[in-house]
């Protein structure tokens, strides 16, 4: 068990690094930086002294393997924008954005699982098709539209939540709600077809046959085997969230790391932007490795093989 | 004895989107105290379904009714859901299902699933439970049983998860237990066991015992009583020696008639024309009439009588007097090669080596899937390669068909070398005859371009000549030509068989290889395959490599007969010599293991 813990974890790292080697060169392919942070009236010999500053007229693979030995060393650079440690910039914000994914997360989990398990047990009644209205809806609102509704609906109609800021856990509620229900329909469905497909497995037949009947039934014999698939998906959507949160916190001026990408992207704050990439790579390829971890834990099958 | 189950006029109706179907009508029978109850059927008599109506784990949609379902001094029907639940099922009735592999939860260990309803019927501690699942798992003879309580189901083979399955009904001790098919999916030497071991602990323990099986062999040697389902009815029953060997009904006489025997010498099989009914509407006369040879105009209007034929042996039928069994078994057609004939398929020396790591970086392991196989098919004769799973006939199969090429060793056709032989000019020596009609042909293509198929892929002929050779080979399987563009979907099980069949043939292949033809069929339909490939080797010569795990298969059709175990070949002889005589020790136990009954149809008349 160990030793595949490890094997995973290196592979993750492995992708996490790729990620950035990929990112490094897209950026510096899609716009000259210097040219950016100089602005568009500068002449040019002051992008040339920029370039010189900042190190740009260095060769990428010379530019590359500097980033990365700055980052081993804890070091991810200055920002051009700024003007402080990138490093300390994302800590500063990540706070704000690890409690939107998280309560995301709890709110796709609540909404999808109780509701994914219902249709399953109830296949073809009303909560199965109310469930499935739930899921066709919640495909097709596009995240931006639903938070603008939701600001219309409970912040300004019904002035019951703030829709700005990040001071209280009420400004989490509606970005919460927005950012967590478009997880909804892939976890909900994964759900029920998972639930239908144990629900109807010999070993649950067996375990009716040894007079588990309902809760019971569920608890013991159908939940584990059911979730096994979910899990992956969950820690996915995690992912996810983080990415989805540039929008949701721009729409509800939330001051995450979101935010900080759309700024850092449109300020083309290079280091800035490769450390958001460097830790959203990390933080979704960790979500899988948790996941590949837990699904090793609840199936033996994987745990050996 | 006390009477422990009495069922009587049980109905089981299922809802489905098409209408009603009457799957189970007016089954009635008992069982008593330490008594087996066979129930013999072919698929879609309705045998599974009785058995779950007893333990109400019929599919959403099931109607069941029934004017008497007592178990002990239990009226079944007027017990909720909840009180059945928590009383009868697993506590007094205990059911075995068929598929040993799928049966046991994956995710839990073998103790968990063992001692799981005891503890959670407060039954017994969670330490007594343990220590009782030992001793059981002793009992049903799986080795160091302590260890094996924190196993999971994959770490086992199926024979052991069908002891599990078995030892885990008999930790609460049930007095009624129901085997449904419980040996279906294991090796015919597994089997055996499996049933030997049934058989001790029922008179252990005196429970009752409802045996589901199609196999009317196994069903013959281990139960007291037995009844035959036909159509969702019971058609006929009684004591296991009356019913087996003076069976009064013509379905019971002419399904005995369709087995396949070892001993004696082998002959044309009985067959049953025509098919199962549908059983959307309840029939009006007899379900079997359409079906029978000794049906008169009364069997089509009115319902038969349940007629005794003495003491508790009734039948469904309109007859006084049972048919005449006629004794007359049909001399079989087809005749092996003649002497000198020439080898169409020859294997030389065979290794077939498969390497299997444990991990990403765990030491090699080898596994020798084939050891040093040589044989010869000769032009005209019908080889059986007998083995169970493992034994590697499968993958002989596949490099006989030239579908992969061994680790070492040669095979050639007709002289030739396989290796230097394009896949079409392979294909037109050799064409296979896989296990599964069901899913071995395609469901979106007519019969028409499923048997022209080989053609086609061949650029042989034109429309005109491929459709000369679609209808000459589905005449030579006995397809009528309205079927030419029906789907598969459309067809029985026998019929797509001899499509398959057919489009081996149509490119006039100089071999067939079978890999177990008639397994995944009804015995009826078995025997109409098995006369089909007497007919063949009589009228065209089929040259055939017939592997199965059937002993009575290998009796009815093979000439010689090759017998493997773990990758090698250990014996090998004209089928008759090696059945009568066999000298290898694992030859021995497969025939003995072989479940068989003698009917001994002179008795009867």
């Amino acid at each position: 068990m160990l030793r595949y813990i490890a094997l995973r974890a290196l592979l993750a790292l492995l992708v996490a690094f790729t990620v950035s080697l990929a990112a490094f060169l897209l950026l510096n392919v899609a716009a000259d930086p210097a040219q950016a942070i100089a602005g568009e009236d500068a002449t040019q010999d002051v992008i040339d002294a920029i370039r010189a500053r900042y190190g740009l007229d260095r060769p990428l693979a010379v530019r590359y393997f500097d980033w990365l030995g700055g980052v081993l060393h804890g070091d991810f650079g200055e920002s051009y924008y700024w003007h402080q440690p990138v490093a300390s910039l994302v800590w500063d914000r990540a706070d704000e954005t690890i409690t939107l994914a998280l309560s995301a997360l709890t709110v796709t989990i609540l909404i999808a699982l109780p509701l994914g398990a219902l249709a399953a047990l109830n296949p073809n009644s009303w909560i199965d098709r109310f469930a499935l209205g739930v899921a066709v809806s919640a495909q097709a609102v596009p995240n931006f539209w639903l938070g603008l509704i939701m600001i219309i609906v409970f912040g300004v109609t019904f002035p019951i939540f703030p829709v700005s800021g990040d001071d209280t856990w009420r400004h989490f509620v509606l970005p919460a709600f927005v950012l967590g229900a478009s997880s909804v329909p892939a976890v909900m469905r994964l759900t029920r077809t998972g639930l239908i497909e144990v629900m109807s497995a010999d070993y649950v037949r067996t375990a009716r046959s040894k007079g588990f009947r309902g809760g019971a039934l569920l608890r013991r014999h159908a939940m584990r085997n059911a979730l096994l698939p979910v899990i992956s998906v969950l820690a996915v959507q995690l992912g996810q969230k983080f990415g989805g949160s540039v929008i949701t916190e721009s729409i509800f001026a939330i001051n995450g790391l979101g935010r900080l990408a759309l700024e850092s992207i449109l300020g083309a704050d290079i280091p800035t932007v490769q450390m958001l990439i460097f830790v959203f790579a990390i933080v979704f390829v960790t979500m899988n490795l948790i996941a590949d971890i837990l699904n090793a834990a609840l199936d033996p099958r994987i745990r050996i093989g | 004895m006390s009477i422990i189950l009495d069922i009587q006029s049980l109905n089981i109706s299922l809802s489905l989107p098409t209408g009603t179907l009457h799957a189970v009508r007016d089954v009635s029978f008992t069982i008593a105290r330490g008594e087996s109850l066979g129930i013999v059927g072919e698929s879609g008599s309705g045998k599974s379904l009785t058995a779950l109506a007893i333990m109400r784990l019929l599919p959403r949609g099931a109607n069941v009714t029934a004017t008497q379902l007592m178990f002990d001094d239990h009226d079944l029907p007027i017990l909720s859901d909840e009180a059945f639940a928590k009383t009868i099922p697993g506590v007094r009735i205990g059911m075995i299902f068929q598929e040993p592999m799928t049966s046991l939860n994956p995710v839990y260990t073998i103790g968990r699933q063992m001692t799981e309803a005891a503890v959670a019927k407060g039954m017994l501690s969670a330490a007594a439970a343990r220590k009782k699942a030992i001793d059981l798992l002793d009992r049903v003879g799986i080795p160091d049983p302590e260890a094996r309580l924190d196993q999971f189901p994959h770490q086992m083979s199926g024979g052991q998860r069908q002891r599990v399955m078995i030892a885990m009904t008999l930790m609460l001790d049930p007095d009624l237990l129901i085997a449904d098919e419980p040996t279906t999916a294991l090796d015919v030497t597994v089997q055996a066991q499996i049933l030997d071991l049934l058989d001790d602990l029922r008179r252990e323990r005196q429970m009752g015992m409802i045996l589901i099986s199609h196999d009317l062999a196994v069903v013959a040697e281990r139960s007291d009583k037995v009844a035959v389902m036909y159509g969702g009815e019971v058609i006929e029953q009684g004591s296991s020696n009356e019913v087996l060997r003076a069976p009064a009904h013509p379905y019971t006489q002419s399904l005995l008639q369709a087995i396949p025997h070892l001993g004696g010498s082998p002959g044309r099989l009985g067959s049953i024309p025509g098919t199962v009914p549908s059983l959307m509407r309840p029939p009006t006369g007899c379900i079997f009439a359409p079906r029978c040879s000794h049906s008169r105009p009364e069997c089509f209007t009115a319902r038969p009588p349940k007629r005794a034929h003495g003491g508790d042996h009734l039948a469904t039928c309109v007859l006084e007097q049972p048919p005449t069994l006629h004794n007359h078994v049909e001399a079989l057609l087809g005749s092996g090669a003649k002497d000198g004939a020439e080898d169409v398929l020859v294997a030389q020396n065979v290794t077939q080596v498969f390497y299997s790591r444990k991990g990403l970086f765990g030491p090699k392991r080898e596994i020798r899937a084939l050891d040093n196989v040589s044989l010869s098919l000769k032009r005209g004769e019908t080889l059986a390669v007998i083995g169970e799973s493992g034994s590697g006939k499968s993958t002989l199969a596949r490099i006989l068909l030239g579908l992969s090429v061994p680790t070492k060793g040669t095979v050639s056709m007709l002289g030739k070398e396989i290796s230097t032989l394009s896949g079409t000019e392979r294909a037109s020596f050799v064409q296979p005859v896989f296990q599964d009609p069901y899913s071995s042909l395609n469901p979106r293509r007519r019969l028409s371009e499923i048997i022209a198929r080989p053609l086609e892929l061949r650029g042989e002929g034109d429309h005109a000549s491929r459709t000369k050779a679609i209808e000459a080979s589905m005449e030579l399987v006995r397809l009528p030509k309205r079927l030419l563009h029906t789907y598969p979907s459309q067809l029985s099980g026998g019929q797509r068989q001899r499509v398959a069949i057919a489009r081996a043939l149509v490119t006039r292949p100089e071999a067939l290889i079978c890999d177990e033809p008639t397994s995944a069929l009804d015995v009826s339909v078995q025997a109409q395959i098995l006369n089909l490939l007497d007919d063949l080797r009589a009228e065209m010569g089929l040259t055939c490599l017939l592997i199965t795990h059937d002993m009575a298969v290998v009796h009815q059709v093979a000439d010689r007969v090759v017998v493997m175990y773990q990758g090698r070949i250990v014996e090998e002889g004209p089928a008759r010599e090696v059945l009568a005589n066999p000298q290898d020790d694992y030859t021995k136990r497969l025939l003995a293991a072989a479940p068989r009954f003698e009917p001994e149809l002179e008795d009867a008349e």
